[in-house]
Order: C-alpha cells, then sequence, then structure tokens
C-alpha cells in the first residue's frame, strides 16, 4: 500500500453495535477498516444487518454504541449541523432508488447540492451555475443525456438507478454506500448498474462500500470482500480467497451453491 | 407439508362481532324514536307543499331591478372568499407541516394538532358570530371567521397528505446532507403538491359557498341582504340573489377544476 492506513477518505469503524429492541443485537461489535480505495462488497443472508451496517455510517439509523472514524471526526457521535456537514461528503444509492418521483431527472441530480444550497435559493431553484453544468455532464456520463427535463416516474428501473448514481456522484463524496443497488434490477441491468458505478467512483478515486445480494457480482467487481452472519463479519479477504466453504459458513447450508 | 385438519366449526366465514351488530341495533332504534320525536306526519307535509308551491310562486318572476346592490355584495363576498382562502392557506401550510406524525417530535404535533381541533369545532357561522362581536359588523369579521374555517381544514388534510408520503425519498434527500427546509422543499413538497391544490381548491370552493352566509349573523357579503330580503317577503329579490349566488359556485366550480387539472 502506498500511502499511509489513514488517508482522508478512510473509514474506521470500531465495535459497532445495532440493537433495535433491547437485548437484541443486529450487529453484535462490528470492526471493519476501509482504507479509504476500491470497492467493498459486503455480503450475507438476509436479515443479518449488512443494511443496517451501512446506513450505520450516514446515521440514517442511529447506532447504539461503537465509533465510526471518518475525516477524523466519530460520525456516531455528530448532530445537528456536524451530522449534516458529514453527510454532504457521504453518497448513497438506494435498492429502490429513492429519487422524488415527481420532480425532474436534473432536479433529482441536484439534490446531491442542498446541503450546500441555502433554502431560499434550493426553493427558487438558483443553483450555482457550476452545479447546473456538472448535473448535465453527469447526464451524459450515465447515459441520460436529453432526460433532464423528464420526470423522474417515467423512467425504467435502470434508468433511475443511473440517476441514484449520478445524484450521489453530485455530492463530490469521499465515500460511496450503496445498499443493495442492483436488487430491484434484472441481470444485465444490474451488470450495467456496477460497471457504472465502479467507473464514476474509478474515475474520482471514491471508495464505494455496497451490500450486494448476487455473490457474482461482488466477486466480479469488488476488491475486497466481507461476508456478515448473524451480526458478525465471518469472511473478511480479496474475492479469490471466497470459497465454497466461506460461503457455506456465510449462507448455511450447500444445497444452493452451484457445483 | 399438509396443514393440520381444522374443526369443523372453525371452517366458515368469520361473522361481525357482536359490538357492531349491537351498534347497528341501537342506530336504527335511535332513528325510530328520534323521528317519532319530532311528528313527521304526511298531514305536516303535504301542507307543507302547499306552503313551498307559493313561496316558490312568489319568486317568479326574479327581481332583477336592483343589480347594483346585488353586484356590490356579490363583489364583497368575492372579496372575503379570496382573501379568507389566500391567508388561510397561507398559515395552513406551516401549521400542517408541524402537525405531520413522521416530520416532527410528539411535542410540536401534539400543539399543532390542538390548534387545528380548536379551529375544526366550531362551523364558521359560530366563529362569524364571535368575530362580528369582537372587531364589528362587515366584511373583516367573515374574513377572519373563514380564515380560522380554512386553516382547520386545510391544515389537517395537509398533515394528513404529509403522513402518506414515501419516507424513502425523504430518506435520500435527508442522506445528502441537506438541512431540514430543503428535505421539506425537495423531498416532502413534490410529494404532497397536487394534492394540496386539490384541497386548497376545494377549501376555496366551500370559502365561495360559506362566504354568501356569514352575511346573516353580520360577517359581510352578500348573506346580509339576502336575510333581509326574506324578512321583507321580497321573495322575487331574494330568488334574484339565489340565481346570482348559484351562477356564481358554477363559476368558481369550473375554475377550480380546471386549476385542479392544470396541477395534476
Amino acid at each position: 500500500m502506498e500511502s499511509g492506513p489513514l488517508s482522508a477518505r478512510s473509514l474506521v469503524i470500531r465495535d459497532l453495535v445495532k440493537e433495535y429492541k433491547p437485548g437484541q443485537p443486529v450487529l453484535k461489535g462490528i470492526s471493519l477498516d476501509f482504507d479509504g480505495r476500491g470497492m467493498t462488497a459486503i455480503i450475507g443472508p438476509s436479515g443479518t444487518g449488512k443494511s443496517t451496517l451501512i446506513r450505520c455510517i450516514n446515521r440514517l439509523v442511529e447506532p447504539s454504541s461503537g465509533s465510526i472514524l471518518f475525516h477524523g471526526q466519530d460520525l456516531a457521535q455528530l448532530r445537528g449541523q456536524g451530522l449534516r456537514a458529514a453527510r454532504r461528503r457521504i453518497g448513497m444509492i438506494f435498492q429502490e432508488f429513492n429519487l422524488v418521483e415527481r420532480l425532474t431527472v436534473v432536479e433529482n441530480l441536484l439534490c446531491g447540492r442542498l446541503g450546500y444550497v441555502n433554502p431560499l435559493k434550493a426553493w427558487l431553484r438558483r443553483f450555482p451555475a457550476r452545479d447546473l453544468a456538472r448535473a448535465f455532464d453527469l447526464l451524459e456520463t450515465v447515459g441520460l443525456k436529453g432526460f433532464a427535463a423528464q420526470r423522474a416516474d417515467s423512467l425504467s428501473g435502470g434508468q433511475r438507478q443511473r440517476v441514484g448514481i449520478a445524484r450521489a456522484i453530485m455530492q463530490e463524496p469521499d465515500l460511496l454506500l450503496a445498499d443493495e443497488p442492483t436488487s430491484s434490477l434484472d441481470p444485465k441491468t444490474s451488470v450495467e448498474i456496477m460497471e457504472l458505478m465502479v467507473d464514476l467512483a474509478g474515475r474520482e478515486n471514491i471508495p464505494v462500500v455496497v451490500n450486494i445480494h448476487q455473490v457474482a457480482l461482488a466477486k466480479r467487481f469488488a476488491d475486497r470482500i466481507v461476508g456478515m452472519s448473524g451480526g458478525h463479519i465471518v469472511f473478511d479477504g480479496p474475492p479469490d480467497d471466497l470459497t465454497d466453504e466461506h460461503l457455506k459458513t456465510i449462507y448455511g447450508g450447500e444445497a444452493w451453491l452451484e457445483t | 407439508m399438509i396443514a393440520p385438519a381444522q374443526p369443523a366449526d372453525e371452517r366458515r366465514l368469520p361473522r361481525a362481532g357482536w359490538l357492531a351488530r349491537l351498534g347497528w341495533l341501537a342506530l336504527a332504534v335511535y332513528i325510530a324514536y328520534a323521528a317519532s320525536l319530532l311528528e313527521i306526519t304526511w298531514e305536516r307535509f303535504y301542507a307543507g307543499l302547499g306552503h313551498g308551491a307559493l313561496f316558490v310562486a312568489r319568486m317568479v318572476p326574479p327581481d332583477f331591478s336592483r343589480w347594483e346592490l346585488l353586484a356590490y355584495d356579490l363583489t364583497e363576498s368575492v372579496e372575503i372568499a379570496v382573501l379568507a382562502s389566500f391567508f388561510g392557506i397561507l398559515i395552513a401550510l406551516p401549521i400542517g407541516l408541524l402537525a405531520a406524525r413522521n416530520m416532527m417530535p410528539l411535542w410540536v404535533t401534539w400543539p399543532a394538532r390542538t390548534l387545528i381541533a380548536v379551529c375544526r369545532s366550531f362551523h364558521p357561522v359560530i366563529v362569524a358570530i364571535l368575530f362580528v362581536k369582537a372587531v364589528g359588523f362587515g366584511a373583516l369579521a367573515g374574513i377572519l371567521a373563514l380564515i380560522v374555517a380554512s386553516v382547520g381544514f386545510v391544515a389537517k388534510l395537509f398533515a394528513e397528505a404529509i403522513e402518506e408520503i414515501s419516507m424513502k425519498q425523504v430518506e435520500a434527500v435527508r442522506a445528502t446532507g441537506a438541512p431540514f427546509f430543503n428535505v421539506v422543499t425537495f423531498g416532502v413538497l413534490p410529494q404532497v403538491l397536487t394534492r394540496f391544490i386539490g384541497f386548497s381548491s376545494y377549501q376555496l370552493d366551500s370559502n365561495f359557498r360559506v362566504s354568501t352566509v356569514v352575511g346573516i349573523v353580520g360577517g359581510g357579503g352578500i348573506g346580509g341582504t339576502l336575510f333581509a330580503a326574506f324578512q321583507r317577503f321580497d321573495y322575487d329579490f331574494v330568488a334574484a340573489i339565489l340565481l346570482s349566488i348559484i351562477a356564481l359556485i358554477m363559476v368558481v366550480e369550473v375554475f377550480s377544476a380546471r386549476l385542479r387539472a392544470t396541477f395534476q
């Protein structure tokens, strides 16, 4: 590794616990280091806390205990202004896209700048010229040139996720979180979306943490795979090291494995 | 897997509970009792038809000779309705947002909901009586009464509309680090705008109707003139006023339908 263990975009999670109900932790003391580069895929069975883990990072879910160090701050302790400032540097891509359906495509992209624009100007849609130019550039990059004025609810699933990715990139993030970004898409579109994410994040060296169900996609695109089971990390390593034995540990059983 | 066999008596359609049946029975009994109290008889109904016919006969032809008074009063009613709708809806927006339980903590929604409940608890005519006592006869009392009614209605429906929005869209905007007001303008308002236009135009409709009535208690507009004409048995002038009100309401109806269609 060329740079030190703590680059500007690194993320350090220590002893993260989340209990939705007291005494029933979903995350049972997760510790993970992200060195601020490449794509990390988190795999694991449904209900094992992958989504909770990702949402604890940008505090869409409140962690019960533990720390999340990013930019030299503990994200778990932030509130108000500080939390919003931290969120501005963390882009998020959602399973169901979570676009504002009744806004136009370009307005959805500009949502990525809302942390920087004051409320009156946002209300009047007076975004800085630089943001607007970047939005149209990004639309072209994600292959949606000419869609700017269309309403988000008129798009197909794949197109929506392209808007979702562009919105996250609009934030100029230092970290990109993706919560099952391909689970609502067909296999071909899933691959296209993963390629787009890797491509866009790679251009600006943005580290990506992605939850993903499809092991094949994780192995194909990620530089590192974290396997979770029952609220613990049971595998952490490069995709090539992930064996069927590991998958049995992560998901349990073996009947589902293709021989 | 085979489902365990159920005892025969469990294999029937579930019936309405005994409480619901008791409720229906109580309603039927009360209707019969209340009707008997009011002494509704066929003789009274028959005699009433005769009086009604006489009344209608005296209304034709409608007397439009005092059209200047009519036009002046109608204009005042329109002013009451428009001003009350404008300010009422303007005030209802923030109160509705504060009352939405998915956007605000309990200690904010509770007072907001109480305020809405107070606004809704009296008919606008009763509120108009209060304001006539407070600020005196005239349009101002009517306007204030209709503002109260508008706040109650629009804020309640607005709060309910906000409570039904998709929080996923709000969550996505929040995740960008947007401050609260930007979350509202980009995450919440786009989802409720058409519905908001819908019930605002409905309230405008309603305010036009009620603005013709508040005058009866001294709140300004055409209601006062209508009431006076009734008391002087000027039924032909009454007819003229009623026809004018119908025309006005129909125009408003068309206008608000157009408004809703534009924002759909």
